[in-house]
Parts: C-alpha cells; sequence; structure tokens
C-alpha cells in the first residue's frame, strides 16, 4: 500500500496542477499597470477633433477608459452592454477609439447607440501601445489619482460588471 | 497527358509562390540596415501578444507591426536595447519576453527542474544503497552445496523437479 502512496499523491498533484491549467485563457495577460498610473495622452476627440481630451482632465474622477474600433468584432457584442452600463449611470465611459477611421467611428456611434461621455481618436495605435493593448474591446477602471485599477482585456460581460467592477467603483468612490 | 501535367505543375508553382509571400516577414525599411539589423535581433527575442507563439519579428499582426515600428523609431532615436525592452515590458509585462528574466518569481521556473533533477538523483541513490545493504549474503548450506554439485554434475541423470 505504501509503496503506491507517492506516485498517487504526485499524479493528483499533477493533475490539480493541469486542471489549474485548463481554465486559464491563455490570451489573458496580467498587465503590469495595475496599480500605476494611468498613462498620460492628449488626442483629439473624435466627435469634434478641434478639442482634445487628455487622461489628466479626469483626475478627480472614478472613470472607465474602453479601447474599441468599428473593426473589432468583439466591440460589437460589447457595444449593447455597454449602452446599458451607461445608462445605469454608475461610472462615466470614455472611449478610444483604437486604430480606426473616423468615419467609420462616427458611423458606428450613430448606428448602434453612443455610451460615451466622448471618445478620443487614437489612429496610429500609440496611446493604445502605451496603454498595453493588445486586443480591442479592451476596458481600464482609473481612480481619482489616476491610477489604473482594473483591466478587462475582452469584453465586459455582466459577470465582470457585477462583481468586478461595480463593488470597485463604489470602494473607491467611498 | 503533357498539358495536364503542365497545368498541375503551374498550379503547385503558384500554390507555392502564394506561400512563399504569406510567409515573407514584413519587408524591412532598407534606408537604415544597422537599424533593422538591431531591430531583427531585439524583435526575435520578443513576443507578439497577438499570436502568442510568434516572435514580434515574424508576427503579421496589425499591433506586431505598430510594435516594430516603435522600436525602429526608439533605436533611431538612439535607445539602447535594454530601455527599448524595458518600454516594452513597462507596458506588456514580462510576458513579452521569450527569456524571463530571473526574480524572486520566476526562481521556480529557472531553478525547478535542477531543484528536481537533484532530487531524483538523491532517490535514486538512496534507493540504490538501501537495495544493496538489505542483500544479505548467506553462506550455503551443506545441503545447498549437494545440491548445487548435483544439478552442475554432467553425468548426473538425476531429474530435478
Amino acid at each position: 500500500m505504501g509503496r503506491y502512496l507517492i506516485p498517487l499523491v504526485l499524479f493528483i498533484i499533477l493533475v490539480v496542477f493541469l486542471a489549474i491549467g485548463l481554465g486559464r485563457d491563455p490570451h489573458e495577460v496580467p498587465s503590469p499597470l495595475i496599480n500605476k498610473a494611468a498613462p498620460t495622452f492628449r488626442l483629439p476627440q473624435l466627435k469634434d477633433p478641434s478639442k482634445s481630451f487628455s487622461a489628466e482632465d479626469m483626475h478627480g474622477k472614478v472613470w472607465l477608459l474602453n479601447v474599441w474600433a468599428s473593426w473589432c468584432v468583439t466591440c460589437r457584442d460589447e457595444h449593447p452592454l455597454l449602452l446599458e452600463y451607461a445608462r445605469s449611470g454608475a461610472v462615466p465611459i470614455y472611449g478610444l477609439n483604437y486604430k480606426d477611421r473616423r468615419e467609420d467611428a462616427l458611423a458606428w456611434l450613430d448606428d448602434l447607440g453612443d455610451p460615451y461621455v466622448l471618445n478620443a481618436s487614437d489612429i496610429d495605435g500609440r496611446v493604445g501601445i502605451d496603454y498595453g493593448v493588445y486586443g480591442a474591446p479592451e476596458t481600464y477602471l482609473i481612480d481619482r489619482n489616476g491610477l489604473i485599477r482594473f483591466k478587462q482585456v475582452g469584453p465586459v460581460t455582466p459577470d465582470i460588471w457585477e462583481k468586478k467592477i461595480l463593488p470597485l467603483v463604489k470602494d473607491l468612490n467611498k | 497527358m503533357t498539358r495536364r501535367v503542365l497545368l498541375l505543375s503551374l498550379l503547385l508553382y503558384t500554390g507555392i509562390g502564394v506561400f512563399a509571400q504569406v510567409r515573407l516577414p514584413e519587408q524591412p525599411v532598407a534606408d537604415d540596415p544597422v537599424t533593422e539589423q538591431r531591430l531583427r535581433k531585439l524583435s526575435q527575442e520578443l513576443r507578439c501578444l497577438v499570436c502568442q507563439n510568434e516572435t514580434l519579428a515574424d508576427s503579421r499582426a496589425d499591433l506586431a507591426e505598430d510594435l516594430r515600428r516603435e522600436i525602429r523609431e526608439q533605436i533611431k532615436a538612439g535607445k539602447s536595447d535594454q530601455e527599448v525592452i524595458a518600454f516594452l515590458t513597462q507596458r506588456y509585462g514580462d510576458f513579452v519576453l521569450y527569456r524571463p528574466p530571473l526574480k524572486p518569481t520566476t526562481y521556480l521556473l529557472w531553478f525547478g527542474p535542477f531543484v528536481l533533477m537533484v532530487v531524483g538523483l538523491a532517490v535514486l541513490f538512496r534507493y540504490v544503497r538501501q537495495r544493496r545493504n538489505s542483500i544479505v549474503e548467506k553462506p550455503l548450506t551443506a545441503a545447498d552445496r549437494r545440491r548445487a554439485e548435483e544439478l552442475l554434475e554432467p553425468s548426473s541423470t538425476k531429474e530435478v523437479a
């Protein structure tokens, strides 16, 4: 009996590790920017390029920065959810229109509705690089001091909204 | 017949042509071969985040192209390789590095295999020694000796049961 115990224990440990590995999404890369200052930028606004928008303008507020593009298929899935979240008024959603064409982006907002307070145009994707964007949609929760507190790669599902973002927003607004 | 062979070889040829075109890495900007050389060397050490098993040098993803552009500009601006790598790890984390850095969180990764090997060798040696010790030399008794002689005796016709 004893001689089988050690291999059995080793096998169980291996299975546990493999099971954990199977359950993880290899595309979700932990961001080194969590709890760090959101990279600064100043970009033209999508609707009125003569005006600009900067992350610093948001100092003192808790806000979401949603990275999206009209060419991004998953963004289309996420869009109705964003509209719903925006209607709830829990936290203002700002958009970073990433590597998109202005006319496409404007048409998208006309067709599908506009959940954003405003959008910044990151046409060449440089601000995206500063934020470590590698797969739109991505969403950043930024606190009053301009620190990134949460990052979601991929759509903000209702589950993530309820369980991660809303509690954090509540906490940060205290 | 010959026409069919000709057509087939033509198809094959164009097929290979298309394939080769797809595999071709992004055309380097030939204006500065030194920069391009450094860019290639650097980007071969870096992972593309979109197609994670490709290097930044090989990937045709949009983001990889942007990052190569970024690296190219930084090299031209006189940044060292370390500075460029720091720029990328600050944004994308150590995941972009194909060679993970040596630090407390990666000790297990770097030293784990050696630790396992040492543990394995220790277990093996212990087992071998234990086995050797557990074999006790037992002198033959007179009866054993007689039996062995009987068995070895060629003239013996006795059957051994």
